[in-house]
């Protein structure tokens, strides 16, 4: 991990692989069974479509269920374009079903001030009309700016100053892990 | 590190030509485009991304395409925007175009486009104002967007720039949106033929690294992608070009040519002097992608906005 330092691992393959699958039970709880084809996954780009695509292998094994996945990038809704300096790199969107009366489960591997959630939320809103959205979030920072929660919480990791989260999954980072990180300044 | 390494951000802080951009900086204009393309296709095709930016549209040279293009893409960003055309303003009433600038300054803009007719009116402008400057086509000097969107339409038909071989037939003296085409494709690694009278091609160019021809057969020989540019009806006469039939027989993209070539796709950038740079048949013929390079055009300029207001260049 460049530019940081890992302070402490918090969860390694096994216990991120369990985590997962508590929490595939726990979308499977919000699932009606009359209503289980509106159902969908949408993953927050970029862990959050990875994370949404291992839901979806656990749902499967466990009731066999198939559940679409659609990927959500936030950047063109976020509003922190003048306290940046960097041009934040727009990533892929493609929700390939009609979003109108969906139950849909957002996905993303971090929370922290909310904001991206906010963005995530308005970007979705702007392609469809849910009948509900539940958030769904892998490691809970708790430093919220905005008021949102998560439905299903991974784990809640409250950071101090200069501490951050970092989530990896083998589909893009070589390994399976989370890890509590020193920003260096 | 890496110069091949994808980039998140520009190194320019305008964009005022394709000469000084780089393969990676044009790479990811081409890449946030495509991701615009997509937002075309919503249902709101609007994003809030710019609320709170201002664009000032500055024509200073009559423009109906290129000017509805870039307003479309602000408007679509939620960028607020205001349009200075050439008639019914100050600019008609002799104010230079240094005064002008200011009083644009003055009223807080973060990017200015601007079209003129005098080559480096938009590096002219930079020295003016703080503003981010997008070069819309100044003289005969350059016209990136619609090279990028250009570009743009080409990867949409074809894998790589490394190998494609792009005629450009026309006026291409008189013709910045040659001269930004050349710039782009020759620095992407594609191999560009110029084909025109000799009396429309400039003298020398084969030094930017291209090859030419005044046979339109040999341009189109193992050619991708055809290019045809507008003939300003003014040239005629003008002892430039005998006459408008003598052209469109020599230079003009017919059937035949498409029959011959059964990959090639042809573009123009319009508007189109029908029977003259292509006959009536090949305008309208399914690998004619006209019109997917005006759809093209809105996705690049919202991309080249996007890029440069948030860029720290």
């Amino acid at each position: 991990m460049q530019g940081v330092a890992v302070k402490a691992q918090l969860m390694d393959a096994s216990d991120l692989d369990r985590t997962i699958a508590r929490m595939a039970r726990q979308i499977l709880e919000y699932c009606d069974t009359d209503r289980s084809d509106m159902m969908v996954l949408v993953g927050i780009q970029t862990r959050g479509v990875f994370l949404a695509q291992r839901l979806k292998a656990k749902i499967r094994a466990f009731e066999g269920l198939e559940l679409p996945i659609g990927v959500l990038d936030a950047t063109l809704y976020r509003d922190d374009f003048r306290q940046r300096s960097k041009t934040r790199k727009i990533g892929l969107t493609q929700i390939p079903f009609d979003l109108s009366e969906r139950d849909v489960v957002l996905v993303d591997d971090v929370i922290n001030t909310g904001r991206t959630v906010r963005a995530a939320m308005d970007a979705l809103m702007d392609l469809g009309r849910p009948s509900i959205i539940r958030l769904l979030i892998m490691i809970d920072r708790e430093h919220r700016e905005v008021p949102i929660r998560a439905d299903i919480v991974g784990r809640k990791v409250p950071t101090i100053p200069g501490e951050e989260v970092r989530v990896r999954l083998r589909e893009i980072d070589a390994r399976d892990g989370v890890w509590l990180v020193q920003r260096s300044e | 590190m890496d110069p091949a390494a994808p980039l998140t951000s520009l190194k320019h802080r305008h964009l005022l030509g394709l000469s000084t951009y780089s393969a990676p900086e044009i790479g990811l204009i081409l890449e946030t485009a495509r991701e615009f393309r997509e937002v075309l296709e919503r249902p709101i095709r609007q994003v809030p991304t710019l609320r709170g930016y201002t664009v000032a549209n500055l024509f200073f040279e009559p423009s109906t395409r290129t000017r509805l293009s870039f307003e479309l893409a602000e408007k679509r960003l939620s960028a607020e925007s205001v349009s200075f055309t050439r008639s019914g303003s100050s600019l008609t009433k002799g104010e230079s175009l240094r005064d002008t600038a200011r009083n644009i300054e003055a009223m807080k803009v973060d990017l200015a486009v601007i079209r003129h007719t005098s080559p480096g009116a938009a590096h002219f402008l930079t020295r003016c104002i703080e503003a981010r400057v997008i070069n819309a086509g100044d003289g005969a000097h350059e016209h990136p967007t619609q090279a990028l969107l250009d570009l743009l339409t080409m990867s949409e038909h074809f894998p790589s720039f490394e190998d494609l071989r792009v005629s450009i037939i026309g006026d291409i003296a008189h013709s910045r949106v040659a001269r930004s085409n050349i710039f782009g494709l020759t620095t992407l690694g594609a191999s560009v033929t110029l084909c025109a009278p000799p009396t429309l091609l400039p003298v020398r160019v084969e030094e930017l690294g291209v090859r030419t021809t005044s046979h339109l057969e040999e341009a189109l020989d193992g050619c991708d992608v055809a290019m045809a540019l507008r003939i300003q009806r003014e040239r005629f006469g003008a002892s430039l070009l005998p006459s408008l039939r003598e052209y469109a027989i020599r230079f003009g993209l017919r059937m035949r040519h498409l029959r011959e070539h059964p990959d090639m796709i042809v573009m123009h950038p319009g508007p189109i002097n029908r029977g003259v740079e292509v006959d009536h048949d090949v305008a309208d013929h399914e690998r004619a992608v006209i019109l997917d390079q005006v759809t093209n055009g809105v996705a690049v300029r919202m991309a080249v906005l996007y890029l440069l207001a948030t860029g720290s260049a």
